[in-house]
């Protein structure tokens, strides 16, 4: 036994993923609270978040969809891969992943931007005129997409630690709790998104 | 096997060496005992600030302190007392301690995970002293952060909320090590229906830790979007609602009440049948009321918003929910009871505070009923009614079962006994102290004495007096109960590894526990509390 | 003992999947051209659902995770779905 460990050094991988599925409820919760919030208002006010969300761009907002979907089918092949043991396929799918990731913020950066532009940001004079539904709808829109960006960029960075730790072997055919547990990550970024996107691009 | 399993948790130095081989320590034990500190320490800066609170109560108006001053305070005792107190502090110290040693593990199954806990429980906590140093001024909008009026306030409401945020934070991972832990790192032969009552009650509660917390969280992060952005979700002005912040509030806060109160009722659960030499009366039915209150304390959050403007149905469906949570709770207090009926008892300190939490919790349960129930309700919202209610329910029940864990279980981490008369006097203090203090006030809040209020009625004023009295003895015994244990720590007569006769795994390893905790995971190849009598095992 | 991993999910399985997946995207966007009123709502949500059940069983691997994990997903979304519906007992009978 190592003097500071009370366990072997490597974490059991049934462990370490049970870990990691609760960890992901505990983030289906926190959105879960915003969903909440979407679905009073909506409810109060469908007409005008119809009306709101023909702001948004369908288009967009579908390929991104693509984007996440590619991505966690990629993220998925690389947990084949290193199962296989095969390390180039491994990297090769996480960098693919990682690109789409990085389309869809580009995306979202352009979809903002836009917006700005037209004067539509929380607490804008131009969302003071709009009328409550639609003020509220694109408070949602933000707030929901922002986090989720923010996740999305964890899970970059998650799956870039995941390139390196391949490359140099750390993680391998007979360890690889650490890059199923962030395939595991990105999937739920995927899932909050195929949650998100109907509900703010596809209520017209 | 050679040094490691031999030497004390308290000597061992591993990797690092004085100071930073516990502050870089992933031995739960020492983890436990961070906590234990923190607590303490955090414990008597509240509870300065609630007897600053009741000095200025003490007579109508003008006391010793400003409005404004008095807001801040009963806005500051909440939240400490709340989030870093309560919530954390019987799982977080106790259950550090204990947990793997109850169910024959080494450690939690995140050690790491576990420091990192600590780590962010101190920044969220000091966050929290600091807001009141720090910023636009102390946050003086409770700790429930109601809407609109935390969303107006020029203090530095931002630094509370993020402090909450954090302390959340260090809450769920907190609960996902636990439930990692039971569901993996149980020792041979401890089947789910072997393992004791306390693991039993923190595996309840960790569930809600995951599951509850998070809503406050992005909720804590809304009211900050409200602040900084405007975004409208709570702003009638531009279409939201109030009311909805409440929701999204009590959704965590009411569940948050559970994870104060079932690591408290695991640690009485414990004690009873030590110190009654039997096994629990019940053991089944302890495991299924624990799992539902866990279960049905999810859908009661609405019996703080009767009158907020909730719909009828809303109401009547709260209301309803909120009795029948009562029922586990009950069926808990017969069960204690009916271990100790019949039992060898031996009235040592621990009994003492699980028997007094028995009492105090009843009348927190009872006076939580009046509040429960719809027209009686209206008469005490928002009075001192509800805040000895909830005095007597968080600190008569897991305040005294904090006591009662820290009485029974402080041979085992220290290695050394207190003194059991200065520890009987103390108890004496605070039981007459607390209910000097809480008692009154339940009367003077039905005849209409209003919560978070600095000035009142001169009708009101004989019962504050009494509370304030009540207020000293309590600290007294407090004071004399921490500095009893303290001087014991360092100069107590040595303890043996089992002191009291328990048939949990803790009291089979010596006192203290070594680095390892086990020389040898045991294998478990029976029920718990088996005392030797007649009516016992069936494995 | 590290990683036991008894299934490996086949590049072929997970091409399949997610073609359904795109497949199903599909299907809702073309859906919001017809004026479902009331339904558009439920309608979305229920292929969401669908995908996201795919998503969870096959990318997720739940399908072949042990039964306690299967469980607490499930619960996951249930609790989730009673705190919004006890929610909406308040403002849909205000």
């Amino acid at each position: 036994m190592t003097d500071n460990h009370t366990h072997t050094e490597h974490l059991d991988s049934e462990t370490g993923k049970l870990g990691m599925w609760i960890f992901l409820f505990t983030e289906l919760f926190l959105f879960g609270g915003l969903f909440l919030v979407y679905a009073i208002f909506r409810a109060k006010y469908s007409a005008d978040f119809h009306l709101a969300a023909e702001e948004l761009n369908a288009f967009i907002g579908t390929i991104n969809t693509v984007f996440l979907l590619v991505s966690s089918m990629t993220a998925a092949m690389a947990l084949t891969a290193i199962q296989k043991g095969d390390k180039r396929l491994t990297i090769f799918l996480l960098l693919v992943t990682i690109l789409l990731a990085a389309l869809f913020m580009v995306n979202k950066y352009f979809e903002w931007s836009h917006k700005f532009e037209y004067g539509i940001w929380p607490g804008s004079p131009v969302l003071k005129n709009m009328s409550h539904g639609e003020l509220l709808f694109f408070g949602l829109y933000y707030m929901m997409t922002g986090l989720h960006a923010l996740h999305v960029l964890i899970g970059m960075i998650l799956l870039s630690i995941n390139v390196v730790k391949v490359k140099t072997g750390a993680v391998n055919s007979g360890r690889f709790l650490m890059l199923e547990n962030s395939a595991l990550y990105w999937h739920l970024v995927d899932l909050i998104w195929i949650f998100l996107f109907p509900l703010l691009y596809l209520i017209t | 096997m050679g040094n490691e399993a031999e030497v004390s948790y308290l000597e061992y130095q591993g990797r690092h060496k004085g100071i930073w081989s516990w502050l870089l320590s992933t031995d739960h034990k020492r983890i436990g005992l961070l906590y234990l500190y923190a607590v303490i320490f955090f414990f008597f800066v509240a509870a300065t600030l609630g007897l600053l609170m009741r000095i200025e109560l003490i007579a109508p108006g003008r006391t010793i302190m400003e409005p404004q001053t008095y807001n801040g305070m009963f806005t500051i005792h909440g939240i400490i007392m709340i989030f870093v107190i309560v919530i954390p502090g019987l799982a977080a110290v106790f259950g550090n301690f204990f947990l793997p040693i109850l169910i024959g593990a080494r450690d939690v199954a995140f050690p790491k995970l576990n420091l990192f806990s600590w780590y962010l429980y101190m920044i969220g906590a000091l966050l929290g002293v600091a807001s009141q140093f720090f910023g636009s001024g102390p946050p003086d909008t409770g700790w429930t952060f109601y809407v609109p009026y935390s969303v107006e306030s020029a203090t530095s409401v931002i630094w509370a909320l993020t402090a909450a945020f954090i302390l959340g934070f260090s809450s769920i991972l907190t609960g996902l090590n636990f439930i990692v832990t039971i569901h993996r790192m149980r020792a041979p032969g401890m089947k789910w229906m072997r393992m004791p009552l306390f693991p039993w009650a923190l595996y309840a509660t960790a569930w809600i830790q995951v599951l509850a917390t998070p809503i406050v969280g992005i909720t804590l992060i809304m009211v900050i979007a409200e602040r900084v952005l405007n975004i409208g979700f709570f702003d009638p002005a531009l279409g939201g609602d109030p009311v909805l912040f409440q929701h999204l509030f009590w959704i965590y806060s009411h569940p948050a009440v559970y994870i104060m109160i079932l690591p408290a009722m695991g640690v009485v659960t414990e004690i009873f049948p030590t110190f009654s030499q039997k096994p629990v009366f019940g053991y089944g039915a302890i495991v299924i009321s624990s799992l539902a209150i866990a279960f049905v304390g999810y859908f009661v959050w609405g019996h703080h918003m009767f009158t907020s403007g909730m719909s009828y149905y809303a109401r009547w469906f709260f209301s309803f929910l909120t009795f029948i949570v009562a029922i586990p709770s009950a069926i808990k207090v017969f069960n204690w009871i009916s271990t100790m009926y019949g039992g060898s008892i031996d009235l040592k300190p621990p009994l003492l505070y699980a028997i007094s939490f028995i009492f105090l919790f009843l009348i927190g349960g009872f006076t939580g009923l009046v509040l429960g129930a719809l027209a009686t309700n209206v008469q005490t919202h928002d009075t001192a009614f509800v805040v000895a209610h909830f005095h007597y329910i968080i600190f008569g029940g897991m305040g005294f079962s904090f006591f009662a864990a820290i009485h029974y279980w402080f041979p085992k981490m220290y290695g050394r006994m207190y003194n059991n008369s200065v520890a009987n006097i103390a108890w004496g203090f605070n039981f007459v102290g607390f209910n000097l203090l809480y008692f009154p006030q339940f009367i003077i809040g039905i005849q209409g004495m209003p919560r978070r209020s600095y000035d009142y009625l001169p009708q009101f004023e004989t019962g504050h007096v009494l509370s304030t009295v009540g207020a000293f003895i309590l600290i007294t015994g407090l004071i004399l109960m921490v500095i009893n244990l303290m001087v014991a720590a360092r100069r107590g007569a040595k303890a043996p590894a089992n002191p009291w006769h328990g048939v949990t795994l803790e009291w089979k390893i010596p006192s203290p526990p070594p680095h390892e905790n086990f020389d040898e995971i045991p294998e478990i190849t029976a029920k718990p509390y088996f005392f030797g009598t007649k009516d016992q095992n069936k494995a | 003992m590290n990683n036991d991993e008894k299934h490996i999910s086949s590049y072929q399985s997970l091409t399949v999947v997610l073609v359904i997946l795109l497949f199903l995207t599909a299907i809702s966007v073309l859906i919001t051209g017809f004026h479902l009123g009331a339904l558009t709502v439920a309608v979305a949500l229920l292929i969401a659902s669908v995908k996201v059940f795919i998503v969870l069983t096959q990318f997720m691997h739940l399908k072949f995770e042990n039964r306690f994990l299967r469980l607490a997903v499930t619960g996951v979304f249930a609790l989730f779905a009673v705190v919004t519906i006890i929610t909406f007992i308040d403002y849909y009978f205000r």
